[in-house]
């Protein structure tokens, strides 16, 4: 009993990991419809960024914490700057964007690689978050997990609430819903897809600083993480958060499940199969956006 | 062949009249040089390359054909029918998959098994799925219909429930990374990461023997050019235009009464059936089949190819493919590191500057010396572009 | 477009490879005796050698620092006059993490460079794709890194340690400290298959259970289940034989998760100095490692060598197994090449039988029936400051067995 509930937190963390990686994908994937390749590597960019302001400030504790936003600014402003060269030309060819990240992928994971070195980096985390807390019932859950479920969470509300009460969200949806009729309402949509995608990369720093206290940080940590995170959002129907929140949890618990009972391998098959019936089921994904605009 | 130039891909505007019939309109002419630029492929790769290249180097024109035989099936799924397919490598998995499984039964002599099996797997006797492929009559057959039975699987299922663009590449990349794991779960049976490895013989010839690679080579260079000709029928039959059309605006299509789901499978098959061969193929060349070479990267790289060659046109994914596996090999041997920015910089480049590939260059040289009438035959103005921009983000 | 075009094309193509695969037919398998091998240019003043390493790709972040001790070994030896009175020259090829690359630049380096012998490979998978080319050409390939063991190719010199001399010395340890039972978890591929199953095997001949097995594909980063699965099994150690990042992320879960060194240690075969660095010793301090040399191994060749290599590369810059064993391959095969007092591979080959060198890691002595090293096993722990020191060793170098031929309990194992 006591291990079915820890799967089932295994579950829920796996799920809230895949979460904090697909939220930024939410946003220029879902909203954009700009594949975003390069993802991984802003992840890896708020790794980094842990990595080298630990090395000036020494207290691990206050290093993440001060990492946060740092991260947020860092990567959001190399995903401006990818925005700005590049994916500007290319919103009409949303497939062509997926090939262009992909090369510019690379160039910063070789970039990484000469400015830090092939081999992975150490960060040192807050003896806080590397304990664990006992729950009533022989269960331990790890602070680190706990941590970036609350992260990712926040991250969620936050958003959430941007989206719905600022002028900056309205924006976002309007043009997302129909860019011609925003741009004829006075809307700067080039502006707005500057911003969300700042947003949207910011984010994938964000989940970067988190990630150095589950795994390897080196050059080719984001890679691994993209395709699952992509998934997340194909399946959670783009255009809205609360699709890629609720598949992102379940993804994770199914994972958790099908390794608990075979192996990883066969469980990311498993995934993989059970995401292929669901399209099948739904093609548009689990929440479409209904808009006015012709599909 | 150099006269196949693409129908425009992918714009809002009404089609010209050279996107509907690229073919009858220019007739004959168009077929005497298709005719001559056959010759003169089948010159050079039959009569100059094996002159002028070592073993050495001749072998690895074999491996580069091989992965030009994968980019012709991506010019015709991603470059005439829209579908950019980033799982190519599960294809040419199987095709490498099938034909090494036989060779390595044929290796290992009746009733015998191959080596890895007894180290890794510890297993007594044959699995039964190993079974069939130890006659080359079902594991010949097997390296082309195997695959094209996948795609067929997997995309009458994904196709008819709409599922496309940007989905369809992410599944299909996932289908790469899947394969991949699942392959090498099965360490006992499949070799695990180390593949399938050391294999001798190629239907009773030692592949030792530089003689014998040469003639694998040949057997490449002649599969890949009658590939072409396939891919040339194809491209310019009535299929060949509803694809097109499909490309450009499947809902249209549609509306005329056409199923283009049905269209956009038999590209896609066609495409899984040419990369099937060319694994079935690089298997007697390289002598090794692994799941390196099926993955998400490799799936990529075999696009990169297609795009510098030019996706729309039938000869340009043939050359950026050889083009950009050669340049690899060349500028890995100095510049290791140097290789992978280069590579980034490849796809950068060629896709976000020049969609057409270095096709669409020797277009628009044509474009200067041939007037107005040539000019719409090449990859769309970036006005036309923009206007579509709203589109595309429905 | 006319039908009858395409096919007649067809029927040109089908015609033209008939003829070109008639009139090209070679030997058949079954005729004896193969090509004959290349045999390497060593006219000039120099001789060739060939690197081949990845890089780029995944595993550059291990091989090139087997690279980088190639390359200190080729130095020193060129500064005290080199080999048979002729410099080496290092010819340096990427594998690029690729296994079909490796064979490609393998035949390059041996059929257009002409070299004496190569050094290089890292990955069982790669060793496997290079060692067909090798074969067949009759040259030498100097592979440094530890293995499955469960081979033994005549053109193939194995300077790492085979199982037994890491895994079985690793399991004797545990044995003597009283440890009833096991739990293995590993990366999905060769290595960390073989040595389970060898594992189990001893396991079962020693009065220990092996009470859960678990793989995780290469570079996977997600351990919650795993770490769930070992800490609920009651195991009183595991022994790890995961590669590369997935060490990272599964000894941060071990971490949170509660579990530590004291209560269930971890014994490593794959991670050494570099590798601490990358994972920190916040999560690993007292966890165990299985190896033949470390930065810390006492002795006069091995305080020569890391200074060498500090002074080249850096002092932050750690020296471990791997590089350790590359090192002393070049070495190798200097010692044979002079036996010999020939570069030709017949004739070094011939004379390997018994050539010791007084390596960093100690004597090390290369037995000509298997072409592998006799080594002598160290386990050690990680300690507070990144680096590993020695806790037990064999005593005297342990003599290869790739087969596990002498060890009846291993017996149904090849």
């Amino acid at each position: 009993m006591t291990v079915l509930f820890g799967q089932l937190f295994t579950g829920i963390s796996i799920g809230a990991v895949l979460l904090l990686i697909a939220l930024g994908l939410a946003l220029t994937f879902g909203q954009m419809n700009v594949i975003n390749m390069a993802h991984g590597e802003f992840i890896m960019a708020g790794a980094y960024t842990t990595y080298v302001l630990q090395q000036s400030i020494t207290g691990a504790g206050l290093s993440l914490l001060v990492a946060l936003p740092v991260a947020f600014v860092v990567a959001g402003t190399m995903g401006v700057l990818l925005e700005i060269l590049l994916i500007r030309r290319l919103y009409a060819r949303p497939l062509d964007t997926l090939l262009v990240t992909w090369g510019v992928s690379l160039m910063l994971q070789q970039l990484a690689r000469d400015v830090f070195g092939s081999p992975n980096v150490q960060t040192r985390a807050p003896e806080l978050l590397t304990g664990n807390v006992a729950v009533p019932g022989g269960l331990t859950v790890a602070n680190n997990r706990l941590f970036i479920l609350a992260l990712a969470l926040a991250a969620v509300a936050a958003l959430t609430l941007a989206l719905r009460f600022t002028p900056l969200g309205r924006r976002i949806r309007a043009v997302v819903q129909n860019r011609d009729l925003a741009a004829v309402s006075g809307v700067p949509t080039a502006r707005v897809d500057r911003t969300t995608f700042f947003l949207g990369s910011g984010l994938a720093g964000l989940a970067g600083v988190a990630l150095t206290l589950l795994g390897p940080i080196g050059p080719t940590m984001g890679t691994n993480l993209i395709i699952d995170a992509f998934l997340v959002v194909v399946v959670g129907g783009i255009g809205q958060l609360k699709g890629s929140v609720i598949v992102a949890f379940a993804l994770g618990v199914l994972q958790a499940t099908g390794e608990y009972l075979t192996t990883l391998s066969v469980a990311k098959v498993i995934v993989f199969v059970a995401i292929v019936a669901f399209l099948q089921w739904r093609p548009q994904g689990l929440f479409t956006l209904r808009t006015r605009s012709l599909a | 062949m150099t006269a196949v130039t693409p129908a425009p891909p992918s714009t809002a505007g009404a089609p010209a009249p050279a996107d509907i019939a690229p073919g009858s309109r220019s007739g004959g002419r168009s077929r005497l040089r298709a005719a001559a630029g056959f010759a003169f492929g089948a010159a050079l790769l039959f009569a100059v390359a094996p002159l002028a290249l070592s073993d050495f180097r001749l072998a690895l024109l074999a491996k580069y054909l091989c992965v030009a035989m994968v980019a012709v099936g991506i010019g015709i799924a991603w470059g005439r029918g829209g579908m950019l397919t980033l799982g190519q490598g599960v294809f040419f998995g199987l095709g490498g998959y099938a034909m090494a499984m036989h060779l390595k039964l044929a290796d290992a002599g009746p009733g015998g098994m191959p080596d890895f099996m007894q180290l890794y797997g510890q297993l007594d006797e044959l699995p039964v799925w190993w079974r069939p492929f130890a006659s080359p009559w079902f594991a010949l057959p097997a390296t082309v219909l195997l695959p094209m039975a996948v795609a067929f699987g997997l995309g009458s299922l994904v196709f008819r429930r709409r599922v496309r663009g940007a989905y369809f590449a992410i599944l299909s990349q996932a289908l790469a990374a899947a394969m991949v794991i699942l392959l090498i779960g099965q360490q006992g049976t499949t070799g695990g990461t180390n593949g399938l490895t050391d294999i001798q013989g190629f239907f009773g010839y030692d592949l030792d023997d530089p003689v014998n690679q040469r003639m694998v080579y040949f057997i490449i260079a002649g599969v890949l050019l009658a590939l072409l000709a396939l891919a040339r029928q194809l491209i310019h039959s009535r299929y060949g235009e509803l694809l097109v059309a499909v490309r450009d605006s499947e809902e249209r299509v549609r509306f005329l009464g056409y199923d283009p789901a049905s269209v956009k499978l038999v590209a896609y098959v066609v495409a899984a059936g040419m990369a099937g061969l060319a694994g079935a193929l690089f298997v007697p060349a390289v002598g090794i089949i692994s799941p390196a070479l099926i993955g998400i990267v490799p799936s990529i790289e075999f696009v990169i190819g297609v795009a510098v060659g030019g996706r729309a046109t039938l000869l340009g994914p043939v050359l950026g493919a050889v083009a950009v596996a050669w340049a690899r090999t060349a500028l890995s041997e100095r510049f290791p590191g140097t290789w992978t920015y280069l590579q980034g910089l490849l796809f950068v480049v060629v896709v976000a500057f020049l969609p057409g590939g270095l096709a669409s260059l020797w277009a628009l040289a044509r474009r200067r010396d041939a007037g107005p009438e040539q000019s719409r035959r090449g990859w769309p103005a970036p006005a036309r572009r923009r206007a579509s921009r709203a589109e595309a983000h429905r | 477009m006319s039908v009858l075009w395409g096919r007649r094309i067809l029927a040109g193509a089908m015609t033209l490879v008939a003829a070109a695969a008639m009139t090209a037919c070679g030997s058949k398998t079954s005729d004896e005796g193969g090509a004959a091998g290349v045999t390497a240019d060593v006219s000039g003043d120099t001789v060739k050698v060939g690197l081949l390493n990845s890089l780029s790709g995944t595993m550059a972040i291990s091989e090139v620092t087997v690279r980088d001790s190639i390359m200190l070994a080729v130095e020193e030896i060129n500064a005290a006059g080199g080999v048979l009175g002729k410099k080496i020259q290092p010819i340096g090829e990427d594998g690029a993490s690729d296994w079909p690359t490796f064979a490609e630049k393998a035949e390059k380096l041996i059929s257009e460079d002409r070299v004496a012998a190569v050094f290089g490979c890292w990955t069982s998978a790669s060793r496997k794709a290079v060692k067909p080319v090798f074969e067949k050409n009759k040259a030498l390939l100097f592979y440094p890194v530890q293995y499955e063991g469960l081979e033994q190719s005549p053109y193939i010199f194995y300077t790492g340690a085979t199982t037994n001399q890491q895994i079985v010395p690793g399991l004797d340890y545990l044995k003597a400290q009283g440890t009833k039972s096991v739990y293995l978890v590993g990366s999905d591929y060769v290595f960390p298959r073989t040595a389970n199953k060898i594992i189990k095997a001893y396991a079962a001949a020693n009065g220990m259970t092996v009470v859960g097995e678990d793989y995780a594909p290469l570079g996977s980063t997600e351990f919650g289940t795993i770490v769930n699965k070992v800490k609920s099994s009651g195991a009183k150690a595991v022994f790890n034989t995961l590669n590369g990042d997935s060490n990272v992320a599964f000894f941060k879960e071990y971490k949170s998760a509660g579990l530590t060194a004291a209560a269930m240690p971890v014994v490593s075969v794959s991670i050494a100095e570099e590798e601490v660095k990358g994972i920190g010793t916040q999560y690993l301090e007292g966890q165990l490692t299985a190896w033949n040399y470390y930065q810390t191994t006492p002795g006069a060749a091995n305080g020569k060598f890391v200074a060498a290599y500090k002074a080249k590369y850096g002092a932050d810059k750690p020296t471990s197994d791997p590089m350790e064993a590359a090192y002393v391959s070049v070495y190798l095969w200097k010692a044979m090449v002079e036996k010999a007092g020939a570069f030709d591979v017949e004739k070094v080959r011939g004379v390997s039988d018994g050539i010791t060198f007084d390596a960093p890691e100690g004597l090390v002595t290369v037995d000509g029936k298997t072409q592998h090293i006799a080594k002598t096993a160290r386990i050690g722990k990680v300690g507070a400051d990144g680096l590993i020191t020695e806790v037990w060793n064999s005593g005297k170098p342990i003599a290869p067995d790739p087969y596990l031929k002498t060890y009846p309990w291993a017996s149904g194992l090849s």
